[in-house]
């Protein structure tokens, strides 16, 4: 198992060095860097001035150097300076982890309560008009971007109740209240989204295991279908689906992206975008790797878990 | 009785074996077979025949302001209302049916075909060229979807042909690693071997022999991937850093001006997100009917 771990992390650590290659080439390649918005903006400036900025937010150097620079300072656990304003990128990065995070977290419980139930009943009432229903539902949800959607859900609900859910971010201790309605609403946008892939390997993965021996010898026993189901055969069935639960939290980020500008929550994704629109390249390319390092993670973290769950399943040797 | 060569008999009783089953047939099996899968075909050839004949569609020049009628509702002039410069919301979407089919026609092309060769060799050599490749296939999936096209989107700067190679990227390690476990069974095949007994070269092994045989998957993961690509297009245009002004995008139209008057004119919003989800359900539809009767050990995954 220890083999394994340090495997697996030696391939992510391959993985995240090639990343940091390409996303620092991509950004390279983009036409127009800081300087060249800054002064678009604000008129004519002197050349000399703009060597002037140029030397100091290290522009000048050859790529390579610039590369380099970079990766020893990401080493050593410093991610840079942000070019617009000033700052260390971490001081500007700290405050929006906990917003993307919860944003993500309920997503993912909205994506499971969702999905779990619905995909056991398909299953159970395999090709009945119900389960038609629920996979048409499900398929719908994986058809409409969670952007429009959350776009929908505010409409919905102001012309409901007439009520306008506040457009700034309010913190938990400012009113916990509206806090968790501005979070919620997204969460059930992106989460719809997100049942419909865990909605479907339920599905399929209970109807595999429906067809085994053991569910036929518990219903021979006299069980009720819900202990047959709920205990016997959804405990076996929901191994594959923790793995599609690990993939589909590193997809909700990619949701993210948009829905979190959408509600105008403050948090990581949107910030990518500003940041990619200003050419803030510190902050762009550790975000980037971030997300990266999160997606690797939670992929380890899932087969892992598929280990401790299943006996069977051992890694190693 | 018994001393007689068997199947004689049987074959003069069997009917005259029938030749390939025409278009019509297979098509009307199809429907019958797979209801949904028919209604998704039948979603996408409506939105392929507005895509053509969007010129002839249009009640306004979708490009056209028209300053004393912003954010005028649906009525009979503007069938579904105009936006907040006066644009006549119909016409843009009839003509946005253009720009998200061609957008994500060309970007699941060009993803899946780059994809599927770098998997057909990858999966027909083997050994060491396969390993690098899978490791630079986990780079690139080592990103959401979204995130990457939006990096290289804005890495590129805005235009039609950008947002394509955009798309196409994230699409390549997936079709690379589709493509390359198909590859991995047919090489075992025994044609293949008998093939490598005449002699034949490598190269054409694999795109002759191998190639072919992988169409089965390669057209699941494309109509896999024309639903996702046809999102992604809408989030980065939605996000101003998909396809450019004037042409009239789906994404484009609820993007941050639609969400500013979304109280005052729903319309604004409401209608170009039923065509993108609508393009996108039918062709999820469409795909994973094509998938089960074209490719049956993925059924239900």
């Amino acid at each position: 198992m220890k083999t394994y771990i340090a495997q697996r992390l030696g391939i992510g650590l391959v993985t995240l060095f090639g990343m940091s290659v390409v996303i620092f080439l991509l950004l390279r390649l983009a036409p127009g860097n800081i300087v060249d918005i800054l002064f678009s903006t604000g008129g004519y400036v002197n050349p000399s001035e703009r060597a002037a900025i140029e030397r100091e937010l290290g522009l000048d150097k050859p790529i390579w150097a610039q590369y380099l620079d970079w990766i020893g300072q990401m080493a050593v656990g410093d991610l840079g300076k942000s070019y617009r304003y000033d700052l260390p990128a971490w001081e500007i990065i700290k405050p929006l982890i906990p917003v993307t995070l919860e944003l993500a977290a309920l997503s993912l419980v909205v994506a499971v309560l969702l999905g779990v139930p619905t995909g056991v009943i398909s299953a159970v009432r395999q090709d009945t008009r119900l389960d038609y229903v629920l996979r048409v539902f499900s398929l719908a949800g994986l058809s409409m971007p969670s952007f429009w959607l959350g776009m929908v859900i505010i409409l919905g609900l102001v012309s409901w109740s007439g009520w306008i859910p506040p457009v700034t971010y309010v913190r938990p201790s400012e009113n916990l209240g509206l806090h968790l309605i501005q979070f919620i609403l997204p969460a059930l946008a992106v989460g719809y989204r997100s049942s419909a892939l865990i909605m479907r390997f339920t599905r399929s993965s209970l109807l595999e295991v429906l067809r085994e021996d053991y569910v036929r010898t518990g219903r021979a026993k006299g069980q009720t279908e819900r202990v047959v189901i709920w205990h016997h055969a959804l405990k076996n069935a929901i191994l594959p689906v923790v793995t599609v639960i690990g993939i589909e939290f590193a997809f909700l980020i990619g949701g993210l992206v948009v829905t979190e500008q959408v509600f105008n929550l403050p948090g990581l994704a949107r910030f990518l975008v500003q940041a990619i629109s200003w050419r803030d390249y510190p902050i762009v390319q550790n975000l980037v790797m971030l997300i990266a390092i999160v997606v690797i993670l939670s992929n380890l973290v899932v087969d892992m878990l598929y280990g401790i769950l299943d006996p069977r399943v051992r890694y190693g040797n | 009785m018994a001393t007689r060569p068997l199947g004689v008999d049987e074959a003069a009783a069997l009917p005259a074996r029938p030749g390939r089953p025409g278009l019509g047939t297979v098509l009307a099996r199809f429907c019958r077979k797979k209801p949904l899968g028919a209604a998704g075909g039948a979603i996408m050839l409506l939105i392929v025949l507005t895509a053509i004949f969007a010129d002839q569609l249009q009640t306004r020049d979708p490009i056209a302001t028209d300053a004393p009628h912003t954010l005028a509702r649906p009525s009979e002039t503007h069938w579904l209302g105009t936006d907040h410069l006066g644009r006549d919301i119909y016409s843009r979407i009839v003509h946005g049916a253009r720009i998200s089919l061609i957008v994500g026609l060309a970007s699941t092309l060009l993803g899946s075909v780059l994809g599927g060769v770098i998997g057909l060799l990858s999966g027909y050599v083997g050994g060491k060229t396969d390993l690098v490749t899978q490791r630079v296939m986990d780079i690139l999936q080592g990103l959401p979807l979204l995130v990457l096209a939006l990096v290289v989107s804005a890495a590129l700067g805005p235009s039609v042909e950008n947002v394509v190679i955009a798309i196409s990227i994230p699409i390549i390690p997936r079709a690379a690693r589709v493509i390359r476990s198909s590859v991995l069974s047919i090489r075992e095949m025994q044609y293949v071997e008998a093939a490598r007994a005449l002699g034949l070269k490598h190269l054409r092994i694999a795109f002759r022999h191998v190639l072919p045989n992988t169409i089965g998957p390669f057209i699941v993961l494309g109509t896999a991937q024309l639903g996702s690509a046809i999102l992604v297009e809408a989030a980065l245009s939605f996000l101003g850093v998909g396809v450019p002004e004037p042409y009239p995008s789906w994404g484009r139209m609820l993007s941050v001006s639609a969400a500013e008057y979304a109280q005052k004119a729903p319309w604004l919003v409401l209608f170009p997100g039923i065509a993108i989800s609508l393009a996108v359900f039918g062709s999820n539809l469409l795909g994973d009917a094509l998938r089960d009767t074209l490719d049956p050990r993925l059924r239900g995954a």
